[in-house]
């Protein structure tokens, strides 16, 4: 076969795993999340869920990873098949193609926004504009009111492929090292701006302090609302890229005696770091320094800091002057932009590797491959909203945590957790506290089993919602796709068996 | 800032900070494994 892909160093891959868990959520969710489900006292029902639902399953992940890599499968289709020898595993191991393809369509749209408002920023386009006119040049933009957001997704799509096109350790590795670093130093900058930031100077009403206490503000009484531990179980599950087979395919990677435990706990944390450090630091000290309480209040009132990070952040870094606010501006867009592409890149490789292990593609035509899928893929999303909504709704939410809870299951319960604890604690360079082991097989399975039961109802009401001619397309696309991989997977096995790969 | 919101805040900042730090710091400082290794930077000759 031909995949013979390879990280360069343990720090190139921590760093490449982290990136991938770091999204522009981090910056725009998880404050945004905060606010709406208890202040700082959202943080307790968060870590709680980040240690019984988060570390178990990105232990799970890299260990099932790990073990489908030692037997030459680098997607989930035949990782599951490998674990288990009933033929349905390898379909449902689909979920870990189908996600990374329907979400890179979305998401490399969503990518080149930060690239082309950094363009923006540095070259003053926000100076001198009101903050409605900001927020009208980003509804004119997302509107296809010109050329320009072809132009960026475009641009976008093919730093993407190239970056995949020269493989795990020249290309992958590369851009985690450059964009992480960069990515951090960017975030203790801009953290440091929003913290220190005073009334009265460039026209804050507020201290930025003032936005940081709003946060977090612990309000005890939230803790036994089921809803804020949904939330928080929510924010975890998205914030670590689980269940999206991304993590499964960067991990095959590794060799059998080679440490996982050590590797997950750290790529782990480090998503932590940015996103209840830095995350936390930047968008609501800022806009609550100029905007006040009541109107962030109002904004986040969805779950998300987006419209805050999009349209009123540039709007108020052109307060701090000429040079401050290009200078911000680009660190702001290029964090995100950096945030977004550690994680787009890593949507591509499970397909990829599905592609090299199974057919014999050579590296570049895979890359291309993944590229030109998105590009069909993406065409409603950037087309319209509606369809974009719905690609982020069933792929991008649903998707993970059928995915997910099918694979504890599939680990804890039918690959079972004697070899399950073995795969995960092999080669360890840390003693991985044996209370994992049964909170992978208890508490994890049920952590997902409530999240799943809590989501039926807006899967239901979404399902028989009214729909745009757009959203159908959509749908259908969605399911084309899926079956399409169907295909593709049962090629593959026919093929394996006859060439003795398969039993 | 209110006392209770500065408390959440430094406790889970500092908290988080150590804990990142220090599970990083174990990976740089463990040494790396006999080879062949899944590293190919450490390689002595190229694959």
């Amino acid at each position: 076969m031909s995949n013979k892909e390879a990280w360069g160093s343990r720090v190139g891959l921590i760093l490449a795993m982290a990136g991938n868990a770091v999204g522009l959520g981090n910056f725009l969710r998880f404050p945004a999340q905060a606010i709406q489900n208890g202040g700082g006292a959202f943080i307790i029902p968060y870590l709680v869920c980040f240690v019984l639902m988060g570390l178990p399953l990105l232990f799970v992940e890299w260990g099932m990873g790990r073990y489908g890599g030692s037997l030459g499968q680098h997607s989930t289709p035949f990782i599951f098949g490998a674990m288990d020898k009933r033929k349905f595993w390898k379909y449902i191991g689909v979920f870990g193609i189908f996600t990374n393809l329907a979400v890179a369509a979305y998401y490399c749209y969503l990518e080149s926004w930060t690239l082309s408002w950094a363009y923006h920023s540095v070259v003053g386009d926000f100076m001198g504009k009101s903050q409605e006119e900001v927020t009208g040049m980003f509804t004119s933009y997302i509107g296809l009111g010109t050329s320009e957001p072809i132009v960026f997704w475009i641009i976008c799509l093919l730093l993407n492929t190239w970056i995949l096109s020269r493989g795990l350790s020249g290309g992958v590795e590369i851009a985690a090292k450059v964009g992480m670093p960069l990515l951090i130093l960017f975030g203790i900058i801009l953290a440091f701006q929003g913290v220190t930031l005073k009334a009265g100077e460039h026209g804050a009403v507020n201290d930025g302090t003032v936005g940081l206490s709003y946060l977090w503000t612990p309000n005890f009484d939230t803790i036994w609302d089921g809803k804020v531990w949904l939330a928080a179980a929510g924010q975890i599950f998205f914030t670590l890229s689980l269940g999206m087979g991304s993590i499964h395919c960067y991990a095959s990677y590794v060799k059998k005696k080679d440490d996982i435990a050590l590797n997950a706990m750290s790529a782990g944390w480090m998503n932590e770091f940015v996103e209840v450090v830095l995350g936390s630091a930047i968008i609501i000290p800022i806009a609550v320094g100029y905007l006040g309480i009541d109107k962030i209040v109002e904004m986040t009132s969805g779950g998300s800091g987006f419209s805050i990070g999009f349209m009123t952040l540039p709007y108020l870094f052109t307060q701090w002057g000429d040079v401050l606010s290009a200078i911000c501006g680009l660190m702001w867009f290029g964090l995100l932009f950096f945030a977004g592409i550690t994680s787009s890149l890593a949507m591509g490789t499970p397909v990829m590797g599905f592609l090299q292990d199974n057919f014999g593609w050579k590296r570049q035509p895979a890359a291309w491959a993944f590229g030109a899928m998105v590009l069909l893929l993406g065409i409603p999303c950037v087309l319209d909203q509606g369809a974009f909504n719905e690609f982020d709704y069933w792929a991008g939410t649903v998707a993970l945590v059928i995915f997910a809870l099918a694979e504890i299951i599939l680990f804890a319960w039918v690959f079972g957790m004697t070899k399950g604890w073995k795969e995960i604690t092999d080669g360890a360079d840390i003693k991985v506290p044996i209370i994992f082991k049964y909170i992978i097989t208890y508490v994890t399975p049920l952590f997902l089993i409530i999240v799943f039961a809590g989501s039926l109802e807006s899967i239901w009401a979404n399902l028989t919602r009214e729909t745009s001619l757009y959203e159908n397309i959509a749908r259908a696309l969605l399911v084309a796709t899926f079956a399409a991989i169907c295909a593709l997977v049962y090629v593959a096995y026919k093929k394996g068996v006859k060439e003795g790969r398969f039993k | 800032m209110t006392n209770s919101a500065l408390a959440m805040y430094l406790a889970t900042i500092i908290t988080v900070t150590i804990i990142t730090f220090y599970f990083f710091w174990r990976v740089l400082s463990t040494p790396p494994k006999k080879e062949p290794d899944s590293y190919v930077n450490n390689d002595d000759e190229p694959r």
